[in-house]
């Protein structure tokens, strides 16, 4: 056993590019989430992204719109969970899966044909010398556009959520959509583009997977990463920066009990795969006893069906 | 405009009527899916609806696999619902169900090869006890460090399929086995097997669990101040609380009764229709359950129709598959669909649809 | 209202054996443990089964059903095959051993081939194919066309197979560079593209530099092309990544014995058989050494092959010592295939546990 071959420098490259797809769908499951609304769906807008974006990126050469219609493509299947939940008020927990096995059966579907293909290869982004920046330059400067874009986004949904009116709006529907309603916001519409959102990032998270991470298309291939990305939300206590630190722990988890492996430590395997998911539950546990009620953020119509009875 | 209205009782027509119609719709869509795919959509309508229980060559063995197939949703359903109602979010009955079949066959790897009577009736305990374990660790998280029970419960599903796999490889492989992962196959342990009850009807003892697990619900949610506890928490945890209901104690009981019937599944499987713990044992009952119990509305009876109606998919998809070439995802899409068509349809149920000015939500 | 009719169909339930209804054409089904395009297991046992069916014609139906669960959904499934008609069915995964044996006693007129098992009857034969011989191959290649001299491997199940696999690659690495060291990483899965993405990220970032695959996605060879490094193709040919990373494969060969075996039943000849079958039947196949591969290094690979084809080289040959460093095979013995069948060790220079 020679653990002084794991560099961690190099561990944290991977575990940026491991964690991307989680993190994508997770903030916009966190935005839905924020909203009071949730939707279950995540892995079936993942995979249905994968294959939009793996397809149209095949098809086009160019992975960039790919990423377009991963996020076109999820958003649209995310719809119909938003027709059925607020419109049709039917119950989110079960549309959510629902919405789940539509989509691995979709993407299936849509996919015939393009098993064994080889996506256009998404470049890295050229940052010219920063890459060269020693220690930091592999770390924070060596990726591709979308591990950018998915910490952006952190920030950006982070800001919207505490600054702007628009977050302050979100929030007001997710905690009490009754006194948003009276106060004369358009909650069915809030929570529509909300939910949109959710599908357009789980479907951009699904596309990473597909046309960079792997990169190819294969039936099934989230694996349930669309589950865990639901647990990161809720591990998240609902803030962005948060999920990126859960979802940064767990692909860092994941990638180094890899690493570990091959490094030849001593460990039985069951105990380094069950790893990332008993790491989570202890961190999140620490947390929440650290804080108390405090901890207890969800907001306060999660999975409320709201109807409009004046 | 069209807008909603909402009905002061749900209304009794519909919510006879709006199955029904979801069917026909699903019908409607999915014959267009078919026929999209270059098959004859009556036929394969038929094939998935109506062959399973009256085609002359296959009903007479599909109609007891539906019982089969029906008995673990069901089940693990009816525990899940008295937590949904109560707002308690039990996302990992697959975890219970894996390791409720770990304890159960692990009782009877145990005994192996003792024939007595009370080899099955101790597996049994150990299954429910497994799986009410199992459970008892979000529910303890929960009520001591107030950890979120969906989290948890969701991410020890990942941690049981890992002991699943470490069980089948190792401590429970069996040694007769030329190396293989997988136990020893309890249907060829009498005393441990859980083989059919009146042969040829595809009645097992999961399937009896469930019926009576069907019957002590609706008597618990109708009769016992339990089950009052239960609906007035989901409805106001607030005056819950007034009623002197304790909310931590509501927690346990209801993730313990999930996490015991869920575990009973399990094990009721392993002794039963798989017969061994084997890598790949849990096939996703414990996830298609939630949305059975959904389906069913939370109903006991409800639940118990839409576990028969999910098992029927199952098993017509099956035959639509090999009868007419349709591929297993257009089987998965069309299940979407029926769930999609049954939930939105429901709306009929609770609300009245009326036209006229906008009212804008 | 289902109830009712359940409840009649009980008694129609008891006649159950001889539903089967006598056809003309032989009718043939395969069932299939992952969908029919998932890139290895499933989808080579489906395009040999369209090899067979294409070399049929009409003379036969064939049917199939793709991603049947292991256990009680598979017994389903082969006793709606065996109800339908079909006469022969190949059920292509080990965990359909036991369901096989079942529905195979309820149905005696009907013939049944198990994949990768060892239970026969009557009516059921095994089949399998002997991957090791070309992992001779492969490890040969790997341990000399690596630099750093550390060669990685992703293992799926603690399996007699996988473990064969893991000893044959390094016995013959070995003898192609003293110096090579092998990694193993477990996945605890058959399929799981990012994971596997993941594993191979992972052994590259250990120095690894040639990485082997016994998992079915050709993720291992997409990371490899992006970030350097050899692999080789695993199921299929996988000739896309070819001539690197992919510089050689391990290729899933059923059509033959398939059609060899259908012939059988119409020529009712059928018999029940335990057949093993590699490189020399062609069940095993070895994919073209690519160009990036030094023409010595080919030339050696290719009388390796030549051997092992001819019958005149066995890769579990002694002398070979066990990972705990007692012996297992004397100077020119040759492992048995009951020990090879069940094989749960290491061989010595493989570091790290099988894990329980």
């Amino acid at each position: 056993m020679d653990l002084s071959t794991i560099n961690p420098l190099v561990l944290i490259a991977s575990l940026m590019v491991a964690a991307t797809p989680i993190l994508l769908a997770a903030l916009g499951e966190l935005v839905v989430e924020k909203a009071g609304v949730l939707n279950l769906g995540v892995e079936g807008m993942m995979i249905t992204g994968a294959i939009c974006g793996f397809a149209i990126a095949v098809e086009t050469q160019s992975p960039a719109l790919g990423f377009l219609a991963a996020m076109a493509g999820a958003a649209l299947l995310s719809l119909i969970f938003g027709v059925l939940t607020q419109i049709l008020l039917a119950n989110q927990v079960a549309t959510g899966l629902a919405l789940t096995l539509f989509g691995l059966g979709l993407s299936a579907l849509l996919g015939q044909g393009y098993n064994g293909l080889k996506p256009p290869p998404t470049g890295k982004l050229d940052l010219g010398p920063l890459g060269d920046v020693p220690v930091l330059g592999k770390v924070l400067f060596s990726h591709d556009m979308i591990v950018y874009v998915s910490l952006a986004l952190v920030v950006a949904v982070w800001a919207m959520l505490r600054y702007t009116r628009l977050g302050l709006i979100l929030r007001a529907v997710g905690e009490n959509h009754d006194a948003a309603h009276a106060l004369g916001y358009k909650v069915v519409r809030i929570r529509l583009a909300a939910i949109t959102f959710g599908g357009a990032c789980a479907g951009l998270g699904g596309a990473y997977l597909s046309l960079v991470r792997v990169p190819q298309w294969t039936d099934g291939m989230t694996a349930g990463a669309g589950w865990i990305a639901l647990a990161i939300v809720v591990f998240a206590s609902w803030k962005p920066g948060r999920a990126l630190l859960g979802a940064y722990l767990f692909g860092g988890v994941t990638v180094l009990q890899l690493n570990l492996q091959a490094a030849g430590l001593a460990v039985p395997v069951q105990y380094l795969s069950m790893s990332p998911y008993l790491i989570t539950i202890l961190v999140l546990v620490i947390m929440s006893a650290d804080r108390g009620r405090a901890a207890l953020s969800a907001p306060a119509c999660l999975g409320r069906v709201f109807h409009a009875s004046s | 405009m069209i807008r909603l209205e909402k009905r002061p009782t749900p209304s009794r027509f519909w919510t006879l009527a709006t199955p029904l119609l979801a069917v026909i719709l699903t019908m409607i869509a999915g014959g267009l899916l078919f026929a999209f795919l270059g098959k004859d959509p009556l036929e394969a309508i038929r094939t998935i609806f109506w062959d399973p229980l009256f085609h002359p060559q296959f009903a007479s063995y599909s109609r007891p696999q539906l019982l089969v197939k029906a008995g673990p949703l069901i089940l693990i359903a009816i525990g899940l619902s008295l937590g949904f109602r109560a707002g308690i979010w039990n996302i990992g009955a697959e975890g219970q169900y894996i390791i409720g079949a770990i304890c159960g066959a692990g009782v009877a790897l145990a005994f192996y090869p003792l024939e007595a009577w009370y080899v099955f009736p101790l597996m049994v305990i150990a299954g429910a006890l497994g799986g009410w374990a199992w459970a008892m660790i979000p529910a303890l998280l929960k009520t001591r460090f107030r950890t979120n029970e969906i989290l948890v419960s969701l991410l020890l599903v990942y941690v049981a399929e890992e002991l699943l796999a470490s069980m089948a490889l190792g401590l429970m492989r069996n040694p007769a086995g030329g190396g293989f992962p997988g136990s020893r196959n309890l249907q060829q342990y009498p005393a441990a097997a859980n083989g059919e009850l009146i042969a040829g009807t595809g009645m097992h003892w999961g399937v009896a669990a469930a019926f009576i697990a069907v019957i002590l619900a609706y008597v618990l949610l109708n009769r016992h101040m339990l089950g009052f506890h239960i609906r007035l928490t989901g409805q106001s945890p607030r005056a819950a609380r007034f009623a002197g209901v304790r909310p931590n104690a509501l927690i346990l009981i209801c993730l313990g009764t999930s996490g015991a019937l869920a575990g009973l599944a399990g094990l009721f499987e392993v002794a039963g229709p798989a017969g061994q713990i084997s890598i790949d044992f849990n096939q996703g009952y414990g996830f298609t359950a939630i949305i059975v119990a959904f389906l069913g509305r939370l109903h006991p009876v409800g639940i118990l129709l839409a576990g028969l109606l999910m098992g029927l998919t199952y098993i017509g998809g099956d035959l639509a598959q090999f009868m007419l070439g349709l591929p297993a995802a257009a089987i998965q899409a069309f299940q979407g669909m029926l769930l999609f068509f049954l939930l939105g349809v429901d709306v009929l149920t609770n609300y009245r649809i009326r036209i006229g000015r906008t009212e804008a939500a | 209202m289902k109830f009712g009719s359940i409840l009649a169909g009980v008694a129609l339930a008891l006649g159950l054996g001889g539903a089967a209804l006598a056809q003309d054409k032989v009718k043939v089904g395969f069932v299939y443990v992952g969908p029919i395009n998932d890139g290895g297991w499933s989808q080579h046992h489906h395009e040999s089964a369209l090899k067979m069916k294409e070399h049929f014609g009409d003379k036969i139906d064939f049917v199939f059903q793709e991603s049947v669960p292991e256990g009680a959904d598979a017994e389903r499934t082969m006793t709606q095959m065996a109800l339908s008609g079909a006469d022969l069915i190949f059920t292509t995964s080990f965990g359909y051993m036991d369901p096989t044996i079942n529905v195979a006693a309820k149905f005696p007129d009907v013939k049944f081939e198990h994949a990768t098992g060892y239970k026969t009857a009557d009516n059921v034969s095994v089949y399998s194919a002997r991957f090791y011989e070309g992992r001779a191959i492969t490890g040969f290649l790997a341990g000399k066309m690596t630099k750093s001299n550390k060669i990685g491997y992703i293992a799926s199940f603690p399996i007699p197979e996988v473990i064969r696999g893991i000893n044959s690659t390094y016995i013959h690495a070995k003898k192609a560079n003293p110096d090579v060291q092998l990694s193993v990483i477990w996945i605890n899965t058959w399929f799981d593209p990012a994971k596997e993405a993941d594993a191979t990220q992972a052994l590259l970032d250990q120095g690894v530099d040639v990485v082997l695959a016994h998992t079915d996605s050709t993720a291992p060879l997409a990371v490899l092309e992006k970030a350097g490094g050899y692999g080789f193709g695993q199921a299929a040919d996988m000739a896309e990544y070819a001539p690197a990373p992919r510089i050689s494969s391990i290729i899933d060969e059923w059509a033959p014995y398939y059609i060899d075996r259908v012939q059988a039943v119409i020529d009712g000849t059928w018999e029940s058989v335990n057949t093993w079958h590699g490189i020399k039947e062609g069940m095993v196949g070895i994919g073209e050494f690519s160009e990036v591969i030094p023409e010595q290094v080919r030339i050696e690979a290719e009388s390796l092959k030549e051997a092992i084809s001819a019958g005149d080289y066995h890769p579990f040959t002694g002398p070979l010592k066990k990972q705990d460093g007692t012996d297992w095979l004397a100077e020119g013995e040759v492992a048995d295939d009951g020990t090879l069948a069940g094989m749960n060790f290491y061989v010595e220079g493989v570091t790290g546990d099988i894990p329980q």
